[in-house]
């Protein structure tokens, strides 16, 4: 039978991370991705926060395969066919740690899970791992079939949101509907200088939008686009909940999302060329699932690492350092004796010093605040009426902006004490 | 008891298996009148993923060892790794600029050699033909060569009391042949669903060492006897086929007034008797 | 074991040989077909015509054989030859060759016939060329094998300049038999070939005859009604037995239904399977891989089932329907009942003497 030290399931960004960490500190690495190669299976929305990256692999950006650094940032208020956008440019924005930039998976992930078998890990790709081999109540390696189990001392889950090991290794509740959010995205083709020009973009410089409103026609979630090399990404992340209680497709969400004039402005003339779904789980702090035991640690999206929180959407950045600390767990465990879960404990402390967990929880309310549907509705609405009213001259006389703003809240039927409470907890959250 | 139970050698089961282009995609270059191999993707010629299924099925129950063996360029490496995911034990690629453009005579005859250098085999197989080329030569010429006893078209092989058994599908109906050991079998397309690759068997494939390269020189082949200027056949050249032009009756609409239209014309044009 | 025959022997080589299989005291359509063909060879070059027919007791055969325009039969009489077996038949055919040097031998594309070829081309080392549909001599007397190459897209010309004999293999249904002509008189030469027990290295076991659902075999019918992977269910090959019998046909399938496990790969036509000719092809819901047409093409009408109009199968047909099959084929079977008055058994293909 074959044997490693440890096996790493899921070749997207925690996986890999985690292998490559495990695999220069010594440990035989076995890394098992079920897609035909890594990222063909993997969503995300687009852009990847580099602060993780620069802790794994210092010198990145040599080869790195970034469609364009994000310089121009954008959030957007959606109402019929209007849109109240506020933009923040700074070249500053793609350089060093605070460095973001747009990517597709399948060329980043075939990246970084090189970069793992450069340092000596084995990629398996095209396997679906079954399950998990258990014995004793210790997890012994992993199972594909009765006859093809392969061992190890440690197995680190990547697996991504399905997260079905994690559940069949007791670590995970189901995910209840209402925690769970449903995501989108459309590929769209258009040459890299119309997509320059239109953004107002230099060579690889490139803009990142998010949407809210009726972006996701007032129902919880946003919307986003990112400009890659010469294509742009454009989806959705919607309340499932929501989505069921108002009996809407997500599908028609997205075409409404599509047709709405500050959206066409950008793509228009693109050709769709992808479109996928996928489940985020939208998870706080206080909602995680335990992330050791027996011989056994949850990385990325199947540990919930992702944030949400109505202006950034977050996840890759995160599964990296998870991955990160995960590696480092592991060699903890071992100078300790072994990978039992007790020993493994040491990850949460390793989630700390990466950042992982201290984000996650000063971004904890974050999923409650987005609950909050005055946030995608009301608020919006209410800014583009105001918007509206500054911008509108029609010789019938200009009012001042205290009293537009005061005479709007009335208009939505907030009562101004609310007003003030969303406020307070908006910046709290964010 | 097999062989395999009362001898300390094990069962050597040899497979011989070609690259070929995917079916769907076999497409013919316009300007050379050729197959076109370069960027279409490949798999292995499907009888002979049935071949592999039967031995490996005979691995199983025999604790036998599966060697795997073609004959191409190294880009043939991939069906090899695949086979030996598959749950193969090794390969050897025969791999050589002087077999280029070779036909069936030095195909078999280059096979033949290796398979004598491989050496110890107790059962060769084989697909009934390949996908590409579909001419079921090479398997009984590499019997023919090696003077081993035959079954071709064969969906099922049993190895009992130290013989072969193999269920042939004949013209007629269906003949259970049995031989002695060696012997060479040709494998029916799609007798046997073909196993998935297994994690274990994608991992021997990382760690390398499974598959050999040989050269002619390597087998001790006459270079004299192989490629395309010492192939008995050429293609001298190859036509598109113009299909005859046909009549293109073609109804549609309501099923009886359909129906009643065709009954009609094929009548009226004497294909049936009215 | 092998040995070459170069281009200095080349012109000691001569006359046409066919290689003749019997079954149940007569001889196989796929060897009376290649008798035809051989027969226009053999004038075209010149040369005489023989048959090979190595049995037990196949004098009777011998006889019938000549009818079909050979001008000698070769017989080997051995009882190690009672049943094909491919060695010992590998060695007679090696060495009557090496024996008389045909320019040119011919074979059934039947699975024996494909089993002797292929053993013996490489025993003796020369071209063989399989499934060939036409042959033509060259200018400079080579003979022209001509034969489908590319799933049946294109059609190569196979030559074997210096090496002799050249070696052909033919589909059954490709040629035309010749009438039998019983009153044709011809030479039977009995010849002896050292063969031993141990030559038998294959034992039959079993043999389990197919039965012959329906009756009739897809080769031997006038009409074939043949199904595809639109059926959705091995059971609706029923359908189609329902509409064989009121004309007379047989069923076949396409090989997405033959690997669906639907019906018999004995039922296959196309590439991998069977060669048809019929006077009437009707494809239900079968798309239309070149695969299939390869098997099915040479129909002299071919009638087309199928609810996709843009099938194309469709860019082929005699006739169609664009239409569920699963209400075509039954108003069809009913309509023909209708035709006569409910007993339409003898419905059947014209004959072709009869047009």
């Amino acid at each position: 039978m074959e044997r490693f030290d440890a096996i790493v399931v899921g070749a997207g960004p925690a996986g890999s991370a985690a292998a490559l960490t495990l695999a220069r500190k010594g440990f035989s690495t076995l890394l098992v991705e079920r897609g035909r190669s890594p990222g063909v299976k993997g969503m995300f929305g687009g852009r990847i926060y580099s602060w993780a990256l620069h802790d794994l692999l210092p010198d990145w950006a040599k080869d790195c395969p970034v469609e364009r650094y994000v310089v121009h940032e954008n959030m957007a208020f959606l109402a019929e066919d209007t849109a109240l956008t506020i933009s923040f440019d700074s070249p500053k924005l793609g350089e060093g740690r605070s460095a973001s930039f747009t990517a597709l998976r399948a060329k980043f992930d075939s990246w970084l899970a090189k970069k793992a078998q450069e340092a000596g890990a084995v990629l398996v790709t095209g396997i679906r791992v079954d399950g998990l081999w258990q014995e004793d109540g210790r997890i012994r390696g992993v199972l594909v079939a009765p006859n093809d189990r392969v061992a190890a001392d440690v197995v680190v889950i990547a697996e991504g949101a399905t997260s079905v090991l994690t559940r069949s290794a007791g670590l995970k509740a189901d995910l209840e509907p209402r925690e769970v959010s449903i995501g989108v995205k459309e590929t769209i083709e258009l040459p890299a200088e119309a997509i320059q020009e239109r953004f107002g973009l230099g060579d690889k410089e490139g803009a990142a939008f998010v949407f809210a409103g009726q972006a996701s026609l007032g129902l919880r979630g946003g919307g986003f686009l990112y400009t890659n090399q010469s294509t742009i990404s454009l989806g959705l992340v919607v309340s499932s909940e929501d989505l069921a209680r108002e009996k809407v497709e997500i599908q028609d969400v997205q075409t409404r999302f599509r047709m709405h004039p500050a959206v066409q402005r950008w793509i228009r003339g693109g050709k769709v060329t992808e479109y996928s779904a996928h489940l985020v789980p939208e998870l706080g702090a206080g909602m995680m699932p335990r992330l050791w035991g027996d011989g056994v640690l949850v990385a990325g999206d199947a540990a919930g690492f992702l944030i949400n929180n109505g202006y950034t959407f977050r996840g890759v950045d995160l599964a990296i350092a998870s991955g990160i600390a995960a590696g480092e767990a592991v060699e903890a465990a071992r100078a300790a004796g072994g990978p039992r879960a007790a020993n493994l404990q040491v990850y949460e402390k390793f989630l700390r010093s990466r950042n992982v967990l201290p984000d996650l929880e000063r971004f904890r309310r974050a999923p409650l605040y987005m609950k909050n549907e005055r946030l995608f509705d009301v608020y919006p609405r209410m800014l583009l009426e105001i918007a509206e009213r500054l911008y509108t001259v029609d010789g019938s006389g200009k009012e001042r902006l205290a009293d537009i703003v005061l005479r709007e809240a009335g208009a939505a039927e907030v009562p101004k004490w609310k007003l003030l409470l969303d406020l307070l907890q908006g910046a709290r959250s964010m | 008891m097999s062989p395999a139970d009362s001898n300390a050698r094990p069962l050597r089961i040899l497979v011989c298996i070609k690259q070929v282009p995917k079916a769907q995609e076999l497409q013919v270059d316009p300007v050379t009148q050729t197959l076109k191999r370069v960027g279409v993707p490949s798999e292995i010629n499907p009888p002979d993923a049935n071949a592999l299924e039967i031995a490996l099925t005979l691995k199983d129950r025999h604790a036998a060892e599966v060697v795997v063996l073609s004959m191409g360029p190294t880009s043939f490496d991939e069906s090899l790794e695949r086979a030996v995911a598959m749950g193969a034990d090794r390969a050897v690629l025969l791999t050589d600029r002087l077999l280029g453009g070779s036909d069936t005579v030095p195909t078999a005859y280059a096979l033949s050699e290796t398979i004598q250098k491989i050496g110890g085999y107790d059962l060769i197989l084989t697909g009934e033909e390949t996908t590409d080329a579909s001419t079921g030569h090479v398997g009984p010429g590499i019997a023919g060569h090696l003077d081993l006893p035959q079954i071709t078209y064969v969906s099922e092989v049993r190895i009992v009391d130290g013989t072969v058994r193999a269920r042939r599908t004949a013209e007629d109906g269906t003949e259970w042949w049995q031989t002695a050991m060696p012997s060479l079998c040709t494998v029916n397309f799609g007798c046997n669903k073909p196993r998935s690759p297994t994690l274990t068997g994608k991992i021997r494939v990382k760690r390398g060492g499974v598959i050999a390269h040989w050269s002619c020189a390597d087998v001790g082949i006459d270079p004299k006897k192989v490629g395309l200027l010492n192939s008995p056949t050429i293609v001298a050249k190859v036509d598109t086929i113009r299909l005859p032009p046909r009549a293109g009756h073609i109804f549609s609409g309501e099923p009886k007034e359909t129906v009643r239209a065709l009954l009609e014309a094929l009548i009226r044009d004497r294909v049936i008797a009215p | 074991m092998t040995d070459g025959h170069g281009l200095e022997d080349k012109s000691h080589f001569r006359g046409v040989w066919v290689f003749l299989e019997g079954r149940a005291g007569h001889l196989r359509d796929v060897s009376t077909q290649l008798i035809g063909e051989g027969r226009r060879l053999a004038d075209l070059r010149g040369t005489p015509l023989t048959g090979i027919l190595p049995g037990k007791g196949v004098d009777a055969l011998a006889e019938q054989a000549i009818g079909y325009g050979l001008d000698r039969v070769i017989v080997v009489d051995d009882p190690i030859l009672e049943i094909y077996r491919s060695r010992p038949y590998a060695q007679v055919m090696a060495q009557l060759i090496r024996r008389h040097k045909p320019e040119i031998v011919l074979f059934g594309a039947s699975k024996n016939g494909r089993d002797l070829g292929g053993r013996l081309h490489a025993i003796l080392e020369t071209g063989l060329a399989a499934d060939c549909v036409k042959f033509d001599i060259d200018a400079e007397g080579n003979l022209d094998m001509i034969r489908p190459s590319f799933g049946g897209k294109s059609l190569a010309h196979i030559l074997c300049k210096k090496h002799r004999p050249q070696m052909a293999s033919v589909r059954r249904n490709v040629f035309v038999a010749p009438p039998h002509n019983p009153e044709r008189r011809g030479e039977i030469v009995r010849e002896v070939v050292e063969l031993s027990p141990q030559d038998a290295d294959a034992t039959l076991l079993e043999f389990e005859e197919f039965t012959k659902e329906g009756g009739l075999r897809p080769e031997e019918a006038d009409i074939v009604v043949s199904g595809g992977y639109g059926l959705a269910d091995p059971k609706n090959f029923a359908l189609l037995q329902e509409l064989a019998d009121r004309l007379g046909g047989a069923i076949a399938a396409s090989r997405k239904a033959v690997d669906s496990g639907w019906v018999p790969k004995t039922l296959q036509v196309g590439q991998t399977g069977m060669t048809v000719r019929p006077k009437l092809y009707i494809a239900v819901g079968i798309s239309g891989a070149v695969q299939h047409l390869a098997g099915m093409q040479e129909a002299e009408k071919i009638l087309v089932i199928n609810i996709d109009p843009k099938a194309p199968l469709f860019e082929i047909a005699d006739y169609g329907i664009v239409g569920d099959l699963f209400e075509i084929v039954p108003e069809l079977v009913r309509q023909l009942d209708a035709l006569k008055g409910g007993d339409a058994s003898d419905r059947r293909a014209v004959p072709a003497e009869a047009r």
